[in-house]
């Protein structure tokens, strides 16, 4: 099992008061998202544990793009993979911060 | 902490997660999660083979409201594992149905999705398989109901088609399953002949939902619709027998009974003839409504058993 970490500053809360949501399962090509509302309005942390190794990079660039895109401040997000493919991770994370937004 | 369902009287019971399947089935915002995926009480046996864990380990439990009276519920992720019995999965169904002998409620619900125990921690899932069967007895021992329901892609196998044996009373659906050995552990013991596995039909016409309402092992046949399962639990809940020796006794009445009748039959079509069904060959082509209108015109596959 590889564990990854990633912590991104964002520039301020994500909208929305809902305290957690959780997304996915943990299938093969699939994965699960937990997403907490419990950080600094400032940062995303972002904690993987994944079956398949030497990814890191993809993980990376994935997580970056994701952040950029939803700016989801104040969220602990981890991830329980089962081997998702990078646009599988894409859309569970957007969909995961849509959650968080209601 | 919930999947939400488009529209729950057309969603299929099939596709739908565990999470969504309470969502569905329950009134709506009363759902509230033991143990939940943020306390991260994860199996602590799979790192060891490689293998990811999920947060609820396939096992969602909690308590929610059905029809207005508070109810207990269980559902397995078939997804996450094929819904297999871990150490954590088992025990969150063991401590659900504990709390019911306190707090008797209206009934338990345990919406069922599993090959059957987890090889990986076998002897904890084994010993939760046992220990989940004699707390439904006491359970019902108090006059709680426990409803089974059974229509996700894993079925009820291997110990969980043993527990589905104890509920009080199950409701199933077309794609829905009950059985012990699965059709691939069958045809690796006993072979081909005696049991194909990639013969669709065949394991459907054995195990499948239909079957087991036609012989009795099932009380209700379901459409694959969230709203059906929940209109076939509400209706079960008031159908629910008492658990006491003449239900017993009964139960294995209607067991040597079924034995001795179609004990020597080779084949579930052979079975639904004796019960009288005129045409067996286009059963499993039969929409919910016509198998419900076959099934009142059969005497004996509605019982006061189990």
């Amino acid at each position: 099992m590889e564990k990854l970490s990633f912590r991104h500053a964002t520039p301020g809360p994500l909208p929305g008061r809902k305290s957690q949501a959780i997304t996915g399962v943990v299938a093969s090509g699939n994965l699960e998202i937990l997403l907490e509302r419990v950080l600094e309005p400032t940062v995303c942390t972002v904690e993987i544990e994944t079956p398949i190794r030497g990814y890191g990079d993809v993980w990376e660039a994935v997580i970056a793009d994701f952040v950029a895109r939803a700016r989801p401040g104040g969220l602990r997000i981890t991830i329980n993979d089962g081997g998702a493919r990078p646009d599988t991770v894409s859309l569970r994370l957007l969909q995961g911060a849509r959650l968080m937004e209601v | 902490m919930i999947d939400r369902l488009a529209d729950p009287t057309s969603a299929s019971w099939y596709e739908a997660s565990a999470r969504a399947r309470i969502d569905g089935l329950l009134d709506a915002g009363g759902f509230r999660e033991f143990v939940g995926p943020e306390q991260r009480r994860m199996s602590p046996h799979l790192p060891l083979f490689d293998l990811p864990r999920a947060f609820d380990d396939g096992m969602v439990v909690g308590e929610g409201i059905l029809d207005g009276r508070p109810v207990l519920v269980a559902a397995q992720e078939g997804r996450f594992m094929g819904g297999a019995f871990g150490e954590v999965h088992g025990a969150k169904l063991v401590g659900l149905l504990r709390a019911a002998r306190q707090r008797k409620p209206a009934a338990v619900l345990i919406l069922f999705d599993t090959g059957g125990v987890r090889l990986q921690e076998a002897n904890a899932g084994e010993t939760a398989i046992a220990e989940v069967m004699r707390a439904i007895a006491e359970v019902r021992a108090l006059g709680v109901p426990v409803i089974g329901l059974i229509g996700g892609r894993a079925g009820a196998y291997g110990g969980g088609g043993l527990i589905a044996g104890t509920c009080s009373r199950l409701a199933v659906s077309e794609s829905g399953r009950i059985s012990v050995s699965g059709p691939e552990v069958i045809e690796t013991n006993r072979g081909a002949e005696e049991f194909d596995s990639r013969d669709r039909a065949l394991v459907w016409r054995t195990m499948g939902g239909k079957h087991r309402r036609l012989t009795g092992g099932a009380d209700a046949f379901a459409d694959d619709t969230v709203a059906a399962f929940r209109a076939a639990a509400l209706n079960l809940i008031g159908r629910a027998p008492a658990f006491d020796l003449a239900t017993l006794e009964a139960e294995q009445a209607r067991l040597e009974q079924r034995l001795a009748r179609f004990g020597d039959c080779r084949e579930a079509t052979e079975i639904w003839s004796r019960l009288g069904v005129n045409d067996p060959a286009a059963v499993p082509a039969t929409t919910a409504s016509a198998f419900d209108a076959l099934l009142s015109g059969l005497g004996e596959t509605t019982h006061d058993a189990r």
